[in-house]
């Protein structure tokens, strides 16, 4: 940062006025009711550029999720009612949010240490210079990968058959009689972190970038121990940025349709795969407007998750840039 | 306050030999700049005082004692680094008191201390303010009271001054050494900028590729310099070929000028030399009527360069080309072509062997 | 970022590597390499301890695989022009025009996470039931695709467009004569040429992976052909994740090149299915 701040500058002569006092002479009355004319069709035109973008959002944005609402609160004769909405806390809707938060929150977190420490390292580790970009790269790959081919990926790994699970039986460890299953809600979290911490890295390498070395020499040199700079300095100046990835995260597995679907068949309750479910005509439900409900809750706490996610890093970038 | 000694410190990076066999002493109290162009190796030897790096070989005595080892964070060394270095999720007065929190202080006498110190830097007012509340002049300010706040048995600093804009450059050098005065506190500071340098500090230590190439006072150092570099970073030097052709004369140039010079320069009749003039040695009077005076050196006006308080000017002269440095604004009228006279003064002529 | 940080001469300033940054990058790798190799693995096995490319020749000689392949390959092709055409000149006439509505487009970017597809699809399901003929080809995917790429499109040209100087390209450029379309075309679009291939691989990516959409819609995409495959034939299946995975990495590769033949930062985004 040069120079003075604002209240140091208070005495420089501004550089505005100069500058506005050299412009047009004095209009003529016509002149002033031509060119309200002239600006407001200006704006007209200035606002046309942008409209085929809101228009094309609108639709396929906006209007499905308005939609979604304005549905889940209707009955079978249009009239606006509760009763929609309040099936999403009883029973089997209930226990599938139940479970996708749970699922979400766990390997939010998971996901995000293990990426936190693994950028940490590539960043602040002293490791050579080409191990950031490898691991950027490498990252998109992980993350990227999400979907059918990671779910057959794991039960190649640690299916009933799989590379690893036959490595443990061969070391006694067999897993599968100890109640371990692939298919089970622990199997789809594992395979949930193989997106989750690749992301987690994506998102948190810049905001570990801009931990400054001089702040961690600076405690040093005052006195301060590695334990101590990072209880005083460096996590208080990178948890708005943790938090806030590990938000998205949630909300990234929260969304997740084809990995859990693949992995269970479509039987898991998840409440993507329960919305599917409903879609695809497989689960017959008293009411249609079941599906949407089941969706407009899903919207909801996705936003909330975004949102908080944006916040959070609005608050970091104030500390890290 | 303590002594610092360096004592032919080595440290290679790679194939790059960033200090050799540094040997430098700072007395208690005094204040040393290290100065030298980039990659000379001054940073690289603050920060083994420092202790961040550690050299691959020699010894670093505090007081006499060894703290070659000693880790960063136990060596009781207040540093100022060149910028950023503040942490931005504290106040001033927090930033300022952090050192004193390390040390186990309790809440209520850090912040006194830490206000003092505040006081000390003229910011009382800003204690609450976060760092990017603050100009870049303040941080550094605030930078050198959190510095100060632990009482150091030695300040370093790190070219505080670069990131800034010249003026404040100029008010904050002075600050920083009527403050180092004020508490005695040996100090080592880095700097690229030899008014910088010269300006403030009680002896300079110039630097070149990781060689000290001469330490001492200022004035010294300007008027006396030992070796080419330290004559040409510091200030603008005029540089001649020449050969001592007496006791008091030097023959420049291709034979047949000579110049006086004084009588002490220790080099033998005969012996190759470089001839070191100051632009502010020569005087210039303007050739009468277009012709020299019989027998003085001759020149004639190439450029003119308007600097403040003087005026530079770039001649072609008996000795070759020269700059010239003439007070005022009244040189600038010496139209390119000009004629003049020169008058080297004696005092102002330094010899080098140029072997 | 933050402001001009005074040169410093470039110093090998590197100590020994830190032993816990080695144990993490290992880990990782292992979590990353561990499951690739499980399914290479399977993909391979011809009989017991026997490998070869048989699963690899059955695939590729499917038909079905061919026609999904391709389905999804054209569809991201569509999604790339569309989203090109729709993106393009909106983000240059924001930076141009209406650099105060910047904000406002940065959220609307990030609007596509907060309605998951499925969410989308059920969202749509009233517009499909009303206008069946908008299901009656896969047209209606590339449409939604552009939605589904939207935030790194948006990002990817948005910086791009930041990294030139719009407004004096733009200005030079009329002040030769071009009209606004030539401007955009032979001006803007050569010079945010490694911004678009970047969003153009990443979308590529995403699309060839998309299942949800798909699936739920009942189109033959390429991801929605590995499902039926895994359904049957496992090994085949192990084949098919792999050809994926390579695919992925293809493009992930494109856009590293890209990036760094264009000397920016490399901003590996992510995307797609999950």
């Amino acid at each position: 940062m040069r120079g003075e701040t604002p209240a140091e500058a208070g005495e420089r002569p501004s550089a505005h006025s100069s500058r506005r006092a050299t412009t047009v002479a004095a209009p003529e009355p016509g002149d002033r009711v031509r060119r309200a004319r002239k600006s407001s069709n200006a704006r007209i035109v200035r606002w046309a550029g942008v409209l085929p973008f809101f228009a094309y959002t609108a639709v396929f944005l906006l209007f499905p999720t308005v939609e979604l609402m304005v549905k889940s609160f209707k009955g079978s004769s249009g009239q606006f009612t509760w009763a929609n909405v309040s099936q999403l806390f009883q029973g089997d809707f209930a226990s599938a949010y139940v479970t996708s938060i749970e699922v979400s929150a766990i390997t939010a977190v998971a996901g995000g240490l293990l990426g936190l420490f693994i950028a940490y390292a590539a960043v602040h580790g002293r490791l050579p210079a080409f191990i950031r970009p490898l691991l950027s790269t490498f990252s998109g790959v992980a993350a990227n990968f999400a979907g059918i081919p990671l779910a057959f990926a794991f039960i190649a790994t640690l299916g009933p058959t799989g590379v690893i699970t036959s490595v443990l039986n061969g070391a006694g460890f067999h897993i599968y009689n100890h109640g371990f299953s692939i298919f089970s809600i622990t199997g789809l979290s594992l395979t949930y972190v193989y997106f989750q911490f690749p992301l987690m890295i994506l998102i948190i390498s810049p905001s570990l970038e801009g931990l400054r070395a001089e702040w961690r020499e600076a405690a040093q040199n005052l006195g301060a121990t590695p334990a101590q700079y990072w209880r005083h300095v460096g996590l208080p100046i990178l948890l708005p940025a943790l938090l806030g990835a590990t938000v998205l995260l949630f909300g990234n597995a929260f969304s997740a349709y084809a990995t859990p679907y693949a992995l269970s068949g479509g039987y898991i309750n998840l409440v993507p795969v329960r919305i599917g479910a409903i879609l695809s005509g497989n689960v017959i439900v008293p009411n249609p407007q079941l599906g949407d409900a089941l969706a407009f809750g899903m919207i909801v706490i996705v936003a909330a998750a975004v949102s908080v996610y944006v916040l959070l890093q609005r608050r970091a970038a104030k500390w890290l840039q | 306050m303590a002594t610092l000694e360096l004592k032919q410190v080595r440290k290679q990076f790679g194939d790059v030999a960033a200090l050799r066999d540094m040997t430098l002493e700072v007395a208690s109290g005094e204040f040393v700049s290290l100065l030298g162009p980039s990659g000379c190796g001054k940073t690289t030897a603050l920060r083994i005082v420092a202790g961040f790096e550690f050299p691959d070989s020699g010894e670093l005595l505090v007081d006499g004692r060894d703290i070659t080892g000693v880790v960063a964070n136990k060596r009781n060394m207040g540093m100022v680094f060149q910028a950023y270095s503040l942490f931005p999720n504290m106040t001033a007065r927090d930033n300022v008191a952090y050192g004193l929190r390390v040390r186990g202080t309790d809440k209520a006498a850090r912040q006194r201390q830490a206000e003092e110190l505040l006081e000390l830097v003229g910011l009382s007012d800003q204690a609450k303010r976060y760092p990017r509340q603050l100009s870049g002049g303040q941080q550094q300010r605030v930078a050198l009271a959190r510095a100060l706040a632990i009482e150091p048995a030695v300040l370093l600093l790190d070219e505080p001054l670069s990131a800034l804009d010249a003026k404040v450059r100029v008010t904050l050098r002075q600050e920083i050494r009527q403050i180092q005065k004020r508490l005695g506190t040996t100090t080592l500071y880095v700097t690229h900028d030899q008014e910088e340098a010269l300006s403030i500090s009680d002896r300079v230590a110039v630097m070149s590729a990781g060689v000290l190439e001469q330490v001492g006072k200022p004035a010294e150092i300007y008027r006396d310099p030992r070796t080419p570099f330290v004559a040409e970073f510091v200030g603008t030097m005029n540089r001649l070929d020449g050969q001592v052709a007496g006791a008091e004369s030097v023959v420049v140039g291709a034979g047949t000028v000579r110049l006086q010079i004084e009588a002490d320069h220790g080099h033998p009749i005969g012996a190759k030399v470089l001839v070191l003039i100051r632009p502010e040695s020569v005087t210039l009077k303007e050739a009468v009527n277009g012709e020299a005076a019989e027998g003085a050196l001759k020149g004639r006006v190439i450029t003119h360069t308007f600097l403040g308080p003087v005026t530079r000017l770039g001649l072609d002269s008996d000795l070759g080309p020269l700059v010239v440095d003439v007070p005022g604004v009244e040189a600038l009228s010496l139209a390119s072509g000009t004629g003049v006279t020169l008058s080297v003064d004696p005092a102002g002529v330094h010899l080098l062997s140029a072997g | 970022m933050a402001a001009v940080t005074a040169a410093r001469p470039v110093r090998a300033r590197r100590r020994r590597p830190s032993l816990w940054a080695l144990f993490w990058l290992l880990a990782g790798a292992l979590y990353f390499l561990v499951p690739l190799y499980s399914v290479a693995q399977f993909s391979l096995e011809t009989g017991a301890h026997r490998y070869g490319f048989h699963w690899y020749a059955q695939i590729f000689s499917d038909p079905s695989f061919r026609s999904s392949f391709l389905l999804s390959l054209r569809l991201a092709v569509e999604t790339v022009a569309i989203s090109f055409v729709l993106m393009v000149p909106t983000v240059y006439w924001v930076h141009l025009r209406l650099p105060k509505l910047r904000p406002t487009m940065d959220m609307i970017a990030v609007l596509p996470f907060v309605v998951p597809p499925v969410a989308l699809v059920v969202g749509l399901s009233g517009l499909f039931s009303a206008l069946p003929s908008l299901l009656a080809s896969s047209q209606i995917l590339a449409l939604m695709y552009v939605i589904l790429a939207l935030p790194f499109t948006y990002r990817s040209l948005d910086a791009g467009m930041r990294a030139i100087d719009v407004k004096t390209l733009t200005e030079a450029s009329q002040s030769v004569g071009s009209p606004g379309w030539k401007t955009l075309l032979f001006v803007i679009v050569p010079n945010i040429r490694s911004a678009m291939l970047s969003a153009a691989f990443l979308t590529l990516a995403i699309v060839m992976g998309e299942y949800t959409i798909s699936s739920l819609l009942l189109f033959n995409t390429f991801a929605v052909y590995i499902y039926y495959i895994g359904n049957t034939e496992a090994y085949q299946a192990a084949a098919l994740a792999i050809i994926s995975f390579v695919l992925t990495w293809g493009a992930m590769m494109g856009i590293f090149f890209v990036s760094r033949l264009a000397g920016g930062r490399e901003s590996v985004q992510i995307g797609g299915t999950r």
